[in-house]
């Protein structure tokens, strides 16, 4: 029947021009943002693993290596724009479950 | 006397657990970790184990499981809680002791049986043991070394809440040889060696371990005679 046809084109094109508006604003920036937490051992706490590293660096012959740490980096999207009161967030987060404060530290930043 | 133990995702230990507290001659409860109560046990030991696969560091996940939501005020009012391991692990994240266990100094996961010596004979886990005591325990982790700042270290030590010390020096590099230490109150007690892996001579090195689960029994018929 050709007006079920029609019915069914509409829908989708309408469908699709929807799709497309929510994909133009994520796309935009305007309401995704993406937060980048990044956690170090403090520089008073041993890091064995920085140190196998290290000496790994120096066997392949990368002699001009003299410290490596090793630390984490945390990809947070959040819903809305990576203004203040959401870093304020992202910041309580990082302190209270992605950085062990006794013995982390860690920096963070909205991603550009 | 009931003692909970609580089995996280990934607990190893709990069944030895509760056969110390089973030799100890007290009744174990099992506790789930998605738990909302902790069903009127007298005490709580938190098990070895890579609690949620160890995933983000060691503790800082079972942290925020339901049980421990009803575990940190109770331990904050007194209840004896201690935690072997990744237990230990667990009370540092849980801020129910201070500190933090970081790698093993030379990055091995360590598997064999420590001397350590008991500092702390007063908490109700080590009542039973006489300060200066030598114990013969199984020590088995890679993420051990006990880490404070100097000024949590030297509080710890001023009041004594070094509970046991490794005898010689600490294979995994743990600060000031510390292998557990116990909080204010010294009702929460945590230590990374595995006294539930000692209490017979047919299962352990040493039945050098039930002295733990004894003595929180014997504290806990001493309190209600």
């Amino acid at each position: 029947m050709p007006w079920q046809l029609y019915a069914s084109w509409a829908l989708a094109t309408r469908l699709d021009a929807l799709y497309l508006t929510i994909y133009a604003l994520f796309a935009l920036g305007g309401y995704v943002a993406r937060v980048i937490v990044e956690v170090m051992l403090k520089p008073e706490i041993h890091d064995p693993q920085g140190e196998a590293v290290l000496s790994a660096s120096h066997r392949l012959g990368f002699g001009n290596v003299t410290e490596v740490r090793q630390g984490k980096r945390f990809e947070l999207e959040i819903d809305g724009p990576a203004g203040g009161e959401a870093l304020a967030a992202v910041e309580e987060l990082a302190r209270e479950l992605l950085a062990n404060p006794v013995i982390e530290e860690f920096t963070l930043r909205a991603a550009d | 006397m009931q003692i909970g133990v609580v089995t996280f995702p990934g607990s190893l230990d709990d069944t030895d657990a509760a056969r110390a507290v089973r030799y100890a001659g007290a009744e174990p409860v099992s506790l789930w970790h998605a738990d909302r109560d902790l069903r009127g046990v007298d005490a709580v030991i938190l098990p070895g184990g890579f609690s949620y696969g160890d995933y983000l560091r060691c503790g800082a996940i079972a942290r925020f499981s339901p049980v421990m939501a009803e575990l940190v005020p109770a331990a904050r009012a007194g209840l004896p809680v201690l935690g072997i391991c990744n237990g230990f692990q667990i009370l540092c994240e849980a801020h129910l002791l201070p500190g933090a266990l970081t790698r093993n100094a030379d990055l091995r996961f360590i598997t064999r049986d420590v001397r350590l010596k008991v500092d702390n004979a007063k908490t109700p886990w080590t009542a039973g043991y006489v300060s200066g005591q030598q114990l013969l325990v199984p020590l088995k982790s890679g993420e051990g070394a006990f880490a404070a700042d100097e000024a949590t270290l030297d509080a710890l030590e001023a009041t004594g809440r070094v509970v046991v010390r490794y005898d010689s020096d600490a294979p995994n590099g743990s600060a000031r040889g510390i292998a557990g230490i116990c909080s204010e109150a010294g009702n929460v007690v945590g230590l990374m060696p595995h006294p539930e892996h000692a209490i017979d001579a047919l299962t352990g090195p040493s039945a050098d371990g039930l002295g733990f689960f004894a003595s929180v029994v014997h504290e806990f018929a001493g309190a209600a005679r």
